[in-house]
């Protein structure tokens, strides 16, 4: 019971940490219109720089800081930002799938940075000495899981509230102006490459935040977990819970990273042995068709923004039933 | 540095195939295609069966060609792939993009793009394995050019040069004086005017698929032929192919080709100074580069 | 009276369906004619002229092409019915050479190919001189030429021409409708949109009026040149009878 109980604690801070991702790329896609095929690099840029800045010294690599937890958090947000700053500003006034092109040349080129600079992030061997928070206090059972999983789940419920915020503010409305007529935008005088770049960086560094917590939480950080599929499963639970929803997307986290960790579990299971080093590609298999499927036939998502969106002509579409 | 120069035109040449493809996609179709550089493992592994196959079949056609480690069963079964993955990419438009695409959402298809590539590079993987193959198990002999410094050549990288070179001449020819080529052009610079004069769209986007799948299925042997072949090809080749048509800015064909060989130099150059195992940056830092200081592309006319 | 070589009868159209630019618009061109689309800004004169070239959705009513109904067809395939339009602007392809512009228009013509490429750059010299030049360094009255000679490529018995003279000077402008005058003479049928009333009026055999998508007036050039209601549309601009 114990055992079920704790595996439920672990399943449910995992989901709830990607949940908080899938949230900052449904500012930048579902709200924005901004194509983010790296989302595992600002994602990484959280958790290293948050295990960097707030982890004990090392001999052999930078880091080990030792900075009181919050401000490692928020400098690993800031390196998000940075990398999510330099990248937009480059690409965002381009063709739109530029900036396709670019983010995942970032999360490829961020990975194997990590995997490299040994001085840097540890290598392939990834980044260790990383005290938790609180850790000596509460001791590192159940209990202190149970607590991680209340703060992980306050930070995403802060987030959905913010966005929910964000969105329904004076620069909400400016976003989805600048996504359906960005030239009508721009005739009102808004500089709509600035308001792109603040939507990115943000959606940005609430990914960074996301790959901050999930680092904390496994006081460990390596090469492996920052590869794309962690792109393309976030990506998956958007396009699942309908991109411009946030309580959708916070459903798409939970719905999708409970079938890959349940097909990961069936296969471990149920497949033979010989098979076992192709479970991985079964599971990529299975979230290509999940995106695929979900944009051909279901490309509002299983949860669609309950919205009515102004359509050209003026007219006006009926919410989707459930 | 010599070797690294000619190394980079040798592997230039592979990306230009997949470049020259993509570009054509990318311009025409407006979208990223990020499964294009899956066609060029497609195009390997479909060679791979039919020259197992030919080999089978009639056993003389095994036999090496000269010094290449490339039989004539292989140089047969080249030809077989470049139709079929030209089929296929005809396939996953009409499975998938054209669908979309009729919805009007390109950015979707550079996501449904995603998808697709993770697919095709995972079935691949469960159908002929995880590990690398080789099309010959024998170790063709190194040329060597020159002693100090040394350089050495496979004749395999010579004919995959001009293999490369002589199709992308066969594809000059066609673009520069058949009407089949004036109307491709036609379609890339104005689609409603060239549906205007009679070309029917619908034909020149299959026309579209049927060129990048032929190439990179040539890329994709090529690149099996000079290095291995793994389900990995079309990850490890998506940047630079990516970067080739950014060089090259997008929709020029010509500048696709050139931008292969460019950053197939600059790829090989920069392992001068950084170690090896940066080199999947570094398409990340040609892309960056040129978005920083020449968006359109280095080869970049007058065109708007 | 010549039998109407394209007539258009209750056309209803628009880019949208639930948005109709033009209202049961009814137009018959005589084989061998110049007809002509005239009406203020907005009027729906162009989108008329897509919609019978395949460019804008017909929602209903139909356009027949010499007893063929052609309502909805291609646009790709109005060549092979006997139909050619030229867009007003971006209608030569800048990219190719006027050579490679001709033969893309002339792909289908076989054989004869040749001989009619010396025909069209007989009756258009000045593009005989630039043949290997690309399209774009053409100035605006020889890109008319070009954009007219490759809808003469394909031999057509209809030429839709949107404001052939717009952008061009005075004198260039009077050449192109010249041609297009001395094209009726071979039997050609032509429809053409103008927003010079008068230009339009003097070149043309029938004149159509159109207003907020409806038509007003149609009848003989020549007797409409003096009616003053036609310049009560223009100076007011206002709707006359709708729906008629």
């Amino acid at each position: 019971m114990i055992g079920l109980l704790s595996y439920l604690v672990f399943f449910a801070t995992v989901a709830t940490i990607l949940a908080i991702a899938v949230l900052g790329l449904n500012l930048q896609w579902g709200n924005t219109g901004l194509f983010n095929g790296g989302v595992a690099a600002f994602f990484g840029a959280g958790a290293y720089g948050t295990l960097i800045l707030g982890g004990t010294p090392q001999a052999g690599h930078l880091g080990g800081f030792a900075m009181p937890y919050p401000l490692a958090l928020l400098g690993g947000m800031a390196v998000a930002a940075a990398l999510a700053w330099g990248v937009g500003r480059l690409t965002l006034k381009l063709r739109h799938d530029y900036l396709a092109i670019a983010t995942f040349g970032v999360a490829v080129a961020f990975e194997n940075v990590m995997r490299n600079a040994e001085w840097l992030s540890g290598g392939a061997k990834g980044l260790r000495g990383f005290e938790r928070p609180l850790q000596e206090g509460i001791g590192s059972g159940l209990a202190y899981n149970a607590l991680y999983l209340a703060f992980v789940a306050s930070l995403l419920l802060l987030t959905y509230l913010f966005l929910e915020r964000l969105v329904s503010s004076p620069f909400g409305r400016l976003l989805r102006a600048i996504r359906e007529d960005e030239e009508a935008a721009r005739s009102l005088g808004k500089n709509p490459a600035k308001v792109r770049l603040t939507a990115f960086v943000t959606g940005s560094v609430i990914m960074g935040m996301a790959g901050g917590l999930y680092a904390t939480f496994y006081a460990f950080v390596s090469p492996q977990d920052v590869l794309p599929i962690l792109t393309f499963q976030i990506w998956a639970m958007l396009i699942v819970g309908g991109a411009g929803n946030n309580r959708g997307a916070i459903l798409g986290a939970f719905l999708m990273w409970g079938a890959w960790t349940a097909s990961g579990w069936a296969l471990s299971r149920h497949a033979p042995v010989e098979a076992q080093i192709y479970a991985g590609s079964i599971q990529y298999v299975l979230i290509g068709s999940v995106i695929v499927g979900m944009l051909l036939w279901r490309p509002q998502g299983l949860f669609p923004e309950r919205l009515v969106v102004s359509q050209s002509g003026g007219a006006t579409r009926p919410a989707p039933a459930k | 540095m010599i070797q690294h120069l000619v190394d980079g035109v040798l592997v230039g040449a592979i990306y230009a195939l997949g470049a020259i493809g993509l570009t054509m996609v990318m311009h025409m179709l407006r979208f990223a295609n990020f499964s294009h550089a899956e066609l060029l493992s497609v195009g390997a592994y479909a060679a791979l069966v039919f020259e197992k196959l030919f080999s089978a079949l009639a056993p003389p056609l095994a036999a090496k060609i000269g010094p290449l480690s490339m039989s004539l069963a292989l140089a047969l079964a080249v030809l077989v792939s470049m139709a079929i993955t030209a089929a296929t990419a005809v396939l996953i438009d009409k499975l998938v993009f054209k669908r979309i695409r009729e919805r009007g959402e390109e950015l979707s298809m550079v996501f449904a793009s995603f998808g697709v590539a993770l697919i095709v590079r995972n079935v691949i993987g469960l159908v002929f394995g995880l590990g690398t193959t080789l099309y010959s198990r024998e170790i063709p002999f190194a040329m060597v050019l020159s002693l100090d410094p040394l350089i050495l050549v496979r004749p395999d990288q010579i004919f995959t040069l001009s293999a490369a070179l002589l199709l992308m001449v066969i594809l000059h020819l066609v673009l520069s004086r058949t009407t089949f080529g004036y109307s491709l052009r036609a379609v890339a610079e104005n689609p409603a005017l060239a549906q205007i004069a009679g070309v029917n769209l619908r034909r020149i986007v299959i026309a579209v698929w049927v060129i990048g799948g032929g190439l990179a299925a040539a890329a994709g042997v090529f690149y099996g032929l000079t290095n291995q072949i793994t389900p990995m090809i079309g990850r490890d080749l998506l940047m630079p192919v990516f970067a080739a048509t950014i060089v090259g800015g997008i929709g020029s064909i010509y500048g696709a080709a050139a931008g292969g060989f460019l950053v197939g130099l600059a790829a090989n150059l920069a392992l001068v100074i950084l170690p090896s195992g940066y080199s999947p940056s570094v398409p990340f830092l040609i892309i960056l580069l040129v978005l920083s200081f020449r968006p359109s592309g280095i080869f970049a006319s007058e065109r708007a | 009276m010549a039998d109407p070589a394209l007539s258009i009868r209750a056309v209803t159209a628009g880019y949208l369906r639930d948005l109709p630019i033009l209202f049961d618009v009814d137009l018959v061109a005589e084989a061998g004619k110049i007809t002509t689309i005239i009406g203020p800004n907005g009027a729906g004169k162009s989108t008329l002229i897509k919609a019978i070239a395949g460019l804008v959705p017909v929602t209903s009513g139909t356009v027949r092409h010499g007893g063929t109904d052609i309502t909805g067809l291609r646009p790709d395939r109005m060549a092979a019915h006997g139909i050619a339009y030229v867009p007003q602007t971006d209608n030569i392809f800048r990219s190719l050479t006027i050579r490679e512009n001709l033969d893309l228009a002339l792909r289908r013509a076989g054989l004869r190919r040749d001989a009619i490429r010396a025909r069209l750059l007989a009756q258009f010299p000045a593009l005989q001189a630039k043949l290997g030049d690309k399209a774009g360094s053409l100035s605006g009255g020889q890109r008319q030429f070009l954009a007219l000679a490759n809808a003469l490529a394909t031999e057509p018995r209809t030429i839709l021409m949107d404001e052939p003279s717009a952008g061009l000077s005075p004198r260039a402008a009077e050449e192109v409708l010249e041609m297009a005058r001395g094209l009726t003479e071979t039997g050609v049928t032509i429809l053409l949109v103008e927003q010079n009333v008068t230009q339009a009026l003097r070149l043309s055999d029938h004149c159509y009026i159109l207003a907020e998508g409806r038509n007003q007036i149609d009848g003989k050039a020549a007797d409409l040149l003096g009616d003053p209601v036609v310049a009560e549309i223009y100076l007011g601009g206002k709707r006359l009878r709708v729906g008629a």
